[in-house]
């Protein structure tokens, strides 16, 4: 008996052995870097090793507040981070209408066709996007020579390089990206509710609105509810490349979103520690968002997302 | 009267709302369509026009003077080339790592036997929710003397945690008999992965190859952070610089390839709108060829992914 024991145990610690490789990859490249947060707390120039004599305390955490100026530069950029992600949350039904009245279109043909037209955005890159809005929207592309020739402008626009509205084009350009693709999981939902449950309706002579508005959309109510949950989880994290490729002279002031702010700092300026000070901060509101969010989740539906 | 007839009156007396409803659904639609479709189509047939042409904004819906000049001379400028390469060896190489061990691990974390399997699974899975930003990890990145190398395309994306659930999801699904018949035969645990396990997730695999391939094609923040020798620029990265430093770009194209731009006339020399546009088309054409083929294998994905995650 003792010997089956240990032949198990044996294996137990084998198999261990086999995954081991990869947690240890886990543990460089996702853990490991958590070290790199003490930098926060020292004034790190990059080709000198860290040493007691650099250590500044909470410093960097003050910076951010300490003077008229840099405290007007960080609310700066949180009231950008707060409006993209702010419109990204006021419009996050537009994905569910899409997915709803896409489903109302008969014609098989046309509703794939939209379907798999609308979602193809979703997987080239921002550089690409950004390479896109540029040949469309510089000085001969595609938009100017409409307008000029409709007789709406009078000379060509560089729109790309005005900083007007640009929480609303960022807002335009993640959409046009993103809302088929989003729109995927809401034709699943839709596709899961039972058609006697129309069929039904429709004896009783529901109308096509009265049934997307009484039945379909109360159906997938559930999963909008968790991908809201989601992008409340992601407030505070909108990504940089989006903003990085779009980002010039002209738009800096209203682009630079928490994401963009760190690298700017830490890669343009060279400003390591500052970068990090902030990260940690965004790290742990993002983290404690994300619990409060699973919370609710949690009282709501009964069950989390985590 | 009959349910049947019924159901045709009613049909009958919504009608007219019907008809409107469905009227601006199709106009809404097609704009939605045509908003997506469109810029792709539009790049695309600027590429294969005039360039003279297509420099003053004149190609706006079908293409003028057909040529394809663009395509052969693209590929003669070196960097692009060597990008290109780049390019497609991380998506290979990074895809079959990621896709490797996406599955090895999402059957180990199902084997009860493993040595503190809930730990250690939680160790990777949590790993979604935290990154410790990007200034640190660029700094351990240098650390580990990961700047300018090759392998900080692969290694760092290598243990996926959301591919790992998603495989482990799949292998939960399958029948446990399966794998006790052939422990009782005597299998092992990494004959069983290679005998059993592997050909029947093949389903599943798909779908995170295609994510996984995807994401490296479209990979730009490593190269912009960590990589400064030319050699080891990625497409993404080229065509990123492209946009934003166009007029040397022209020169460049044409001194390459002197010998034809010569004799080439206006309409065929290299400008760098024409440029711009071609590797735009050229970035973009592998994601537009793989993509119908496995659509269905991305729905799949996301709605376990939706379960689960």
């Amino acid at each position: 008996m003792k010997v089956f024991k240990d032949k198990k145990k044996m294996r137990s610690y084998k198999e261990f052995l086999y995954i081991l490789p990869f947690l240890i990859l886990v543990a460089i490249f996702s853990y490991y870097p958590l070290y790199g947060w003490i930098y926060a707390f020292f004034d790190y120039r990059p080709p000198f090793p860290l040493s007691m004599d650099s250590f500044v305390g909470l410093k960097w955490f003050k910076a951010m507040v300490e003077n008229e100026v840099k405290l007007k530069q960080t609310l700066n950029v949180l009231r950008n981070t707060f409006a993209m992600s702010g419109l990204s949350l006021l419009f996050s039904w537009f994905p569910m209408i899409f997915a709803v009245f896409l489903n109302e279109i008969k014609c098989k043909p046309f509703k794939k066709f939209v379907q798999t037209v609308t979602t193809l955005p979703n997987f080239i890159s921002w550089v690409l996007v950004y390479s896109i809005a540029y040949c469309i929207f510089n000085t001969t592309g595609v938009v100017n020579e409409v307008l000029l020739n409709l007789g709406v402008l009078e000379s060509p626009q560089a729109f790309l390089q005005s900083g007007e509205h640009i929480w609303f084009k960022m807002w335009l350009w993640l959409t046009w990206k993103n809302a088929g693709w989003s729109a995927i999981m809401y034709i699943a939902a839709i596709t899961g509710i039972d058609e006697q449950m129309i069929e039904a309706a429709r004896v009783d002579g529901a109308s096509r609105m009265q049934i997307i508005r009484h039945i379909t959309i109360p159906s997938i109510l559930p999963t909008y509810f968790v991908l809201v949950m989601l992008s409340l989880a992601n407030f505070l994290s909108n990504g940089m490349e989006q903003y990085f490729v779009f980002q010039n002279s002209f738009n800096k002031e209203s682009i630079q979103v928490l994401d963009l702010y760190v690298y700017n700092i830490g890669m343009g300026s060279g400003g390591y520690s500052l970068a990090t000070a902030i990260s940690i901060l965004k790290s742990v509101v993002s983290v404690s968002i994300l619990f409060v969010t699973n919370k609710i989740s949690k009282m709501i539906r009964g069950e989390g997302f985590i | 009267m009959s349910r049947k007839e019924k159901r045709k009156k009613l049909k009958y007396d919504g009608g007219v709302a019907d008809r409107i409803i469905s009227v601006i659904t199709y106009i809404v639609y097609s704009f939605f369509a045509f908003v997506c479709a469109y810029p792709f189509y539009y790049i695309f047939i600027n590429t294969i026009s005039n360039n003279d042409l297509s420099k003053r904004g004149k190609v706006l819906f079908w293409p003028k003077e057909i040529h394809f000049n663009n395509y052969t001379q693209v590929f003669q400028i070196p960097e692009l080339f060597d990008a290109l390469w780049v390019s497609v060896a991380r998506t290979i190489l990074g895809t079959a790592l990621t896709v490797v061990i996406a599955a090895f691990l999402g059957y180990m974390f199902t084997r009860e036997t493993l040595w503190m399997r809930k730990f250690w699974y939680r160790f990777v899975a949590i790993t979604m929710y935290f990154n410790a930003g990007i200034i640190p990890w660029f700094i351990t990145m240098k650390n580990l003397h990961l700047d300018n190398n090759f392998l900080v395309y692969i290694l760092p994306v290598a243990v996926s945690p959301f591919y790992i659930i998603l495989c482990k999801t799949f292998v939960e699904s399958i029948p446990k008999e399966l794998q006790d018949a052939a422990e009782i035969d005597g299998a092992g645990t990494l004959r069983i992965f290679f005998s059993i396990i592997l050909p029947v997730i093949k389903p599943i695999l798909a779908t995170v190859a295609i994510f996984a391939a995807v994401a490296q094609w479209n990979s730009f923040q490593d190269t912009l952070l960590l990589v400064t020798d030319k050699t080891l620029y990625t497409l993404q990265y080229i065509l990123y610089n492209y946009i934003n430093q166009a007029s040397s770009l022209a020169g460049l194209v044409n001194s390459t390839t002197s010998g034809t731009s010569l004799a080439a006339s206006l309409a065929h020399a290299a400008t760098a709108t024409s440029i711009r546009m071609t590797v735009t088309i050229v970035v973009v054409t592998p994601i537009i060829l793989v993509y119908p083929i496995f659509q269905k294998y991305f729905t799949k994905g996301i709605m376990i992914g939706a379960v689960k995650g």
